[in-house]
């Protein structure tokens, strides 16, 4: 997998940048996206202006101290821009290396009903429209190719230099815009507007422009608002009751004390750690035409696997030769090398390596001793070579018992046995013959990913369910899934069968995440919860799903539900600590608030902070700094393990919930050493 | 004395176990309609009564029906008992000759049966008639509580349902409530404090003389009856002013034992029933675990600090200490016959729940000892809490909880199958906002108005805790007087009516909106990735957010009253 660089934490333009724009983001009208820090601002903007009032009237007292409430107040909102203006540079910088690609181009565009070709620019090139591009050109936009074939190198968008073959019909037939021909010719029809195309939509997604809350999100958001109004209400109240006793509370205290109270490190990060998940997702190398995309991939219940390629490796190799009775070992391998030599399948190369290794058979050079090829076809599924009157084929096993009765021949009993043990285990028998006589049976072995059984068992622990779609017979399938260690398996898949699957997983309330790429697998992706669009697949199939694997590489799903999961425990570990912040808070505020009043809650002063203003401040200092502090966790991510929910949330609860608790009153106490040290208040 | 505390907690605390599971498995047959010991007597009383009143048991109602029934029923109640106190002289059973009940009080009295709160701005025995004790009070010490469990039930309808448009019939449980459940229990129990000496009947008040010569009113009446509905219902208005101090209503060590577990036994059960319910017992045990540990952490502060006791006595003079003679403790307030244990045990058992009964005076308690009562209330009685509210204001925290938390074992927060998305959670906002809303708002006002001003008989920061105590209890729904505030007033009689009505139906609406979303909701199966709600994980992580989340939010308020209070003690201050 090519997995894109990530970009630096502190990348110094990046930090500039993002300087730059949390000013811009003072802007009420930013602000009122998220309640939490509109309170503050608000509120700051209320301690300014009183503040200039008092200044004028002269009516200040404590005029140093409230200062400092104002300009920490300020601090807070601007550290909460910084945040969110960080994970949009980090976005803006993927975004503009996916931009790159998009370069203007000239498109040659071939008039309606075939007709003359016209140069135009691509961004003048619409949905409908169709176009050639020949060897050495870029290709102009997203599009289907109808006609030719051609290598593209689309290493602009997947970071991977070796060629892919894209041509008309099938299943390769999509191409994006911004990657190059370097072979042959396609026609292609544009099938995106300018501006509407993969790049396009993911650059807005990235850049945060086109972010809109995702469903989490915003149910985070109403208990942000909800408890930061329980808040204000605590604060109200307490403006009488502390005059009943005798205390007049000043509105930089009353607001110093809001501002501690209400989620700030949540609120402040919570959209940062939407964008950052995004771009976890294009650093590798995958495209979501959706936040809440990510999100549900976090929650998927079913994976939906393809064998090939994501099980197994994509090629079937040769493991055994099983000669029936009255036939030599060697004498099969010697066949069966011969039947194989000009097989370019990496089948057939791998049966003469192994008869080479087995048996020390070399393989001859037979290219002028008048053999003669026969390739294999659908028709005969055979194949084999036609020597010094030897009749030598290899295949389907009903297929050469054909071949050896035409010849007079008959199948010795013992081949079927064999050819069941064969299917049975998982593998594929290959039948060998030589003319009516019957040699025996090439094992044919799908060979599972090394490492597949431990991903998988990670997979369980996370509480997922694994299900392999294979177009195999349900007893190669079982063999398959029994060594791979998948949960469970469809055999003999069609796409009706799987969108049956998808559907009766869905009615038990699960959530599916399959990745897809033919034409055939539109309605599978289209009906399930996640669906992932190899990039190599067809537009059909890009369309129907939600996400797009660059690297169309088929075992990218489990990476995209770890994000996912990644992206929601982040969210809720920083809800968890900025509410656990909270304990610490009072106590630090509260016996300074009423110290005056009533002396004896100085009891209440656990941490000893040195005067009532430097407690105030302190823990206003604290509740700014801590969004400084929290931005690379936010931004990079809390770092996930596949554990079991209970393991995860044991381990979570005390680093962020206790942790929660404990911290503030360390760095409270810190912050106010050093706040009397300075003589601050 | 610590063996003492610890034996009668702890034998009290077995009994609850003991009681509150078969008690829960009996409920979840009854709302589950399946086949119970009482069928034969009760199934015709049931069906009688749907036909008179109308009603169609098998047709099941939408959330909003089921509150629209729920109000109207509420409604009616309130405005027949306002009625029978206005005109309770022109009816028969009032042998005292009792007169109307003023309008505001009425009002306030109507408010506060009708919502379960039970708080009383009068003396029982010289205020309201039998007529109107029995058919207005002890009425509605049923339908209140039967109402609460009604909804409880309709909310773990809402969780065990799937793609469902309905969560029964408000009617049909409103009936089986107090059919199947708190009339046979209520027998029983009057039945036993007969037996123990509490009154039953419909006599004049007794003049005696007494061994000193001079003459003494003894107050009679139905008081078994009411006894065990008040206790059981966790409603919590005395026959008697002295509430379960009286010796009428609480004569004996067995009686008060007898009443403390009917306080909290449904309660208690209804954790078992939505064990059952939902079909996995151990969610249920979850929150009885969550509610135990708050219990008892409540308890131990209580009794530890009425047994330490006043040290400016000490300094006095005064022996505090606990001797074979006497319990020792802070005694002011509080009854010999229970002592320091039995009367911080039923001081927290009956704020934990909505009831309010009280068999001693919660002002005369330390101030540390008070604001376990006031703690209790403030973070919503669901420390097994109010018939239903209590189990039904538990599951809003525990959906809480789980979406604070949830997200972080990387799934978006599910409780019980169901995803707590944006309705959900602004159901349950809606619902806890409610608290602070009609606790300090209405506190606030008062502690700078002169009417408010003029009810407190302690100055500092003692009468502020009385007008904050007051609206407390009367949004909790629980009628626990801390006594000293003076609040038969027409200001106190209005406000406080006003505030128990918003504390029950403002959460009560959010509630059942939250039962019929969760209801509509597909579920998804648990698996190994599902956070799990079943275990100690999640009972510590709820006992957490309900201190942060709740208790958190009257830190600054109870800071200026009970905490100031107890620091100043410490120090040997008075205000």
């Amino acid at each position: 997998m090519a997995e894109r660089k990530a970009t630096p934490l502190w990348d110094g333009k990046i930090v500039r940048a993002a300087a730059l724009d949390s000013l811009r983001k003072f802007d009420p009208r930013v602000q009122a996206k998220n309640p939490v820090m509109f309170v503050v601002e608000v509120t700051a903007l209320a301690v300014t202006l009183i503040l200039v009032g008092n200044l004028a009237t002269g009516a200040h007292r404590q005029l140093g101290f409230e200062v400092q409430i104002a300009i920490w107040l300020w601090f807070t909102v601007g550290f909460a821009n910084f945040a969110e203006a960080m994970a949009e540079g980090r976005g803006k910088a993927q975004a503009d290396n996916l931009r790159k690609t998009r370069t203007e181009t000239m498109a040659k565009r071939i008039g309606a009903g075939g007709g003359a070709v016209t140069l135009v620019p691509a961004t003048e090139l619409r949905k409908g429209d169709v176009v050639m591009v020949a060897a050495g050109d870029v290709i102009p936009g997203d599009g289907e190719v109808i006609e030719g074939v051609a290598a593209v190198n689309e290493a602009a968008i997947t970071g991977e230099s070796a060629p892919v073959i894209r041509e008309s019909g099938g299943d390769r037939s999509a191409v994006t815009g911004g990657t190059t021909v370097i072979s042959d010719w396609i026609k292609v029809r544009i099938t995106a507007n300018p501006g509407e195309t993969f790049l396009d939509r993911m650059i807005g997604l990235v850049e945060g422009a086109q972010r809109q809350k995702t469903p989490n999100e915003i149910a985070l958001s109403i208990l942000l608002a909800g408890l930061t109004i329980i808040f204000m209400m605590v604060c109200v109240s307490l403006y009488p009751f502390a005059l009943y006793g005798g205390t007049v509370l000043t509105l930089p205290v009353l607001v110093a004390l809001l501002v501690c109270l209400i989620p700030t490190t949540i609120g402040g990060l919570l959209s940062a750690i939407g964008i950052a998940g995004m771009d976890r997702l294009v650093q590798h190398n995958v495209l979501a035409m959706s936040g809440r995309a990510v999100e549900a991939a976090g929650d998927v219940d079913t994976l939906l696997l393809d064998k090939t390629g994501t099980i197994t490796l994509g090629n079937r190799m040769a493991e055994e030769f099983l000669p029936v009775a009255g036939v030599l070992p060697q004498e099969l391998a010697e066949a069966a090398q011969l039947a194989s030599l000009a097989d370019e399948t990496p089948e057939g190369r791998s049966i003469v390596v192994l008869a080479k290794r087995a048996y020390g058979l070399r393989g001859r050079e037979l290219g002028d001793d008048g053999a003669q090829f026969i390739p294999f076809s659908a028709q005969t599924r055979m194949s084999g070579v036609d020597l010094h009157g030897h009749r030598i084929r290899k295949g389907a096993t009903d297929s050469v018992i054909k071949f050896i009765e035409e010849r007079g021949g008959r199948a010795p009993a013992d081949l079927a046995p064999i050819v069941e043990g064969i299917a049975r285990s998982g593998g594929t028998p290959l039948v060998v013959a030589d003319n009516a006589r019957m040699l025996g049976v090439i094992h044919l072995k799908d060979v599972v990913k090394e490492g597949i059984r431990e991903r998988f068992e990670r997979l369980r622990a996370m509480g997922l369910r694994t299900v392999m779609i294979t177009g195999d017979n349900p007893l190669t399938a079982a063999a398959i899934a029994k060594e791979s260690g998948v949960d469970d398996f469809l055999a003999e898949a069609t796409p009706e069968t799987k969108l049956r699957l998808i559907r009766e997983e869905q009615a038990q309330g699960k959530l599916v995440a399959m990745i897809g790429d033919g034409t055939n697998d539109a309605p599978a992706l289209a009906q399930a919860d996640v669906g992932i669009a190899m990039n190599a697949g067809t537009q059909a199939a890009r369309e129907a799903g939600n996400m797009v694997d660059l690297d169309s590489n088929p075992t990218k799903v489990m990476e995209v539900v770890e994000i996912g999961k990644q992206l929601l425990i982040t969210r809720g570990a920083l809800t968890t600590f900025s509410i656990a912040n909270d304990v610490a808070k009072y106590f630090a505020i509260i016996p300074a608030m009423f110290v005056i009043g009533y002396p004896d809650l100085q009891s209440l002063n656990i941490m000893r902070l040195a005067t009532p203003e430097s407690a105030i401040l302190s823990a206003v200092i604290f509740n700014a700094l801590i969004i400084v502090a929290l931005i690379p966790l936010a931004l990079r991510g809390v770092a996930y393990r596949p554990l079991g929910a209970a393991a995860i949330l044991t381990r979570n609860l005390l680093i962020y919930g206790l942790g929660g608790v404990i911290v503030p009153f360390i760095g409270i106490k810190a912050i106010d050493l050093i706040v009397s040290a300075l003589h601050l208040a | 004395m610590l063996a003492n505390a610890v034996i009668q907690i702890g034998l009290f605390f077995l009994i609850v176990v003991a009681i509150s599971v078969p008690l829960g498995r009996y409920m979840a047959r009854v709302f589950s309609h399946e086949p119970t010991l009482l069928d034969p007597a009760l199934r015709p009383i049931e069906r009688l009564i749907y036909r008179l009143a109308g009603v169609h048991p098998e047709t099941e109602q939408s959330w909003v029906e089921y509150a629209v029934a729920m109000l109207l029923f509420s409604a009616a109640g309130m405005l027949l008992l306002y009625a029978l106190q206005r005109l309770q002289g022109l009816l028969p059973l009032n042998p005292q000759g009792l007169s109307a009940v003023a309008p505001d009080l009425a009002f306030n009295t109507a408010a506060s049966f009708t919502t379960n709160t039970n708080w009383q701005a009068y003396a029982g025995e010289s205020t309201m008639s039998y007529l109107t004790q029995m058919a207005g009070l002890a009425f509605h010490n049923f339908v209140s509580a039967a109402a609460g469990i009604a909804i409880a039930i309709a909310v773990i309808r809402g969780f065990v349902r799937r793609n469902a448009k309905t969560i029964g019939n408000f009617w049909v449980d409103l009936t089986r409530a107090t059919l199947w459940i708190l009339l046979p229990l209520s027998i029983v129990m009057a039945l036993a404090l007969v037996w123990q000496g509490v009154p039953q009947n419909f006599a004049p008040y007794v003049q005696t003389q007494t061994v000193a010569g001079a003459t003494q009113t003894i107050a009679q009446g139905p008081v078994a009856s009411q006894e065990a509905i008040k206790e059981l219902g966790t409603n919590g208005g005395g026959f008697f002013n002295a509430n379960s101090a009286h010796p009428y209503e609480n004569p004996t060590p067995l009686t008060d034992l007898i009443e403390m577990l009917a306080i909290i036994s449904i309660g208690a059960g209804l954790t078992h029933t939505f064990g059952r319910m939902v079909g996995d017992r151990r969610q249920g045990w979850a929150l009885f675990g969550a509610m135990a540990i708050l219990f008892l952490m409540g308890v131990a502060i209580a009794t530890w600090s009425e047994q330490r006791g006043n040290p400016m006595l000490t300094r006095a003079g005064a022996d505090q200490r606990a001797s074979a003679a006497q319990s020792g403790g802070n005694m002011e307030g509080k009854e010999v016959r229970f002592g320091i244990v039995d009367s911080a045990l039923w001081a927290t058992i009956t704020t934990d729940t909505s009831c309010g009964a009280v068999n001693s005076m919660h002002d005369s308690f330390t101030p540390l000892g008070g604001l376990i009562p006031l703690l209790n209330m403030q973070i919503g009685e669901i420390i097994f809490g109010g018939v239903g509210s209590g189990l039904y204001g538990m599951l809003v925290m525990a959906v809480l909880a789980v979406f604070i938390a949830g997200l972080m074992v990387g799934r978006t927060p599910e409780y019980l199958g169901k995803k707590i998305e944006g309705r959900e959670m602004k159901l349950a906002m809606l619902f806890i906002l409610v608290f602070p809303l009609v606790i300090l708002i209405p506190a606030a006002i008062a502690i700078v108005l002169p009417a408010g001003l003029a009810g407190i008989s302690n100055p500092g920061p003692h009468g502020f805790t009385q007008v904050l105590y007051a609206y407390t209890e009367a949004s909790a729904n629980n009628g626990s007087a801390f006594a000293g505030l003076n609040a038969n007033t027409p200001f106190y009689n209005v406000t406080l009516g006003l505030v128990m009505l918003a504390g029950r139906f403002l959460m009560k609406i959010p509630v059942l909106a939250l039962a019929g979303s969760l209801a509509a909701k597909r579920t998804v199966p648990p698996s190994a990735g599902t956070f799990p709600t079943n275990g100690a994980v999640f009972v510590i992580l709820l006992v957490g957010v309900i201190l942060i989340v709740a208790a958190l939010t009257f830190f600054p308020a109870d800071a200026l009253g009970p905490i100031v209070e107890q620091l100043a003690m410490r120090h040997g201050r008075l205000y």
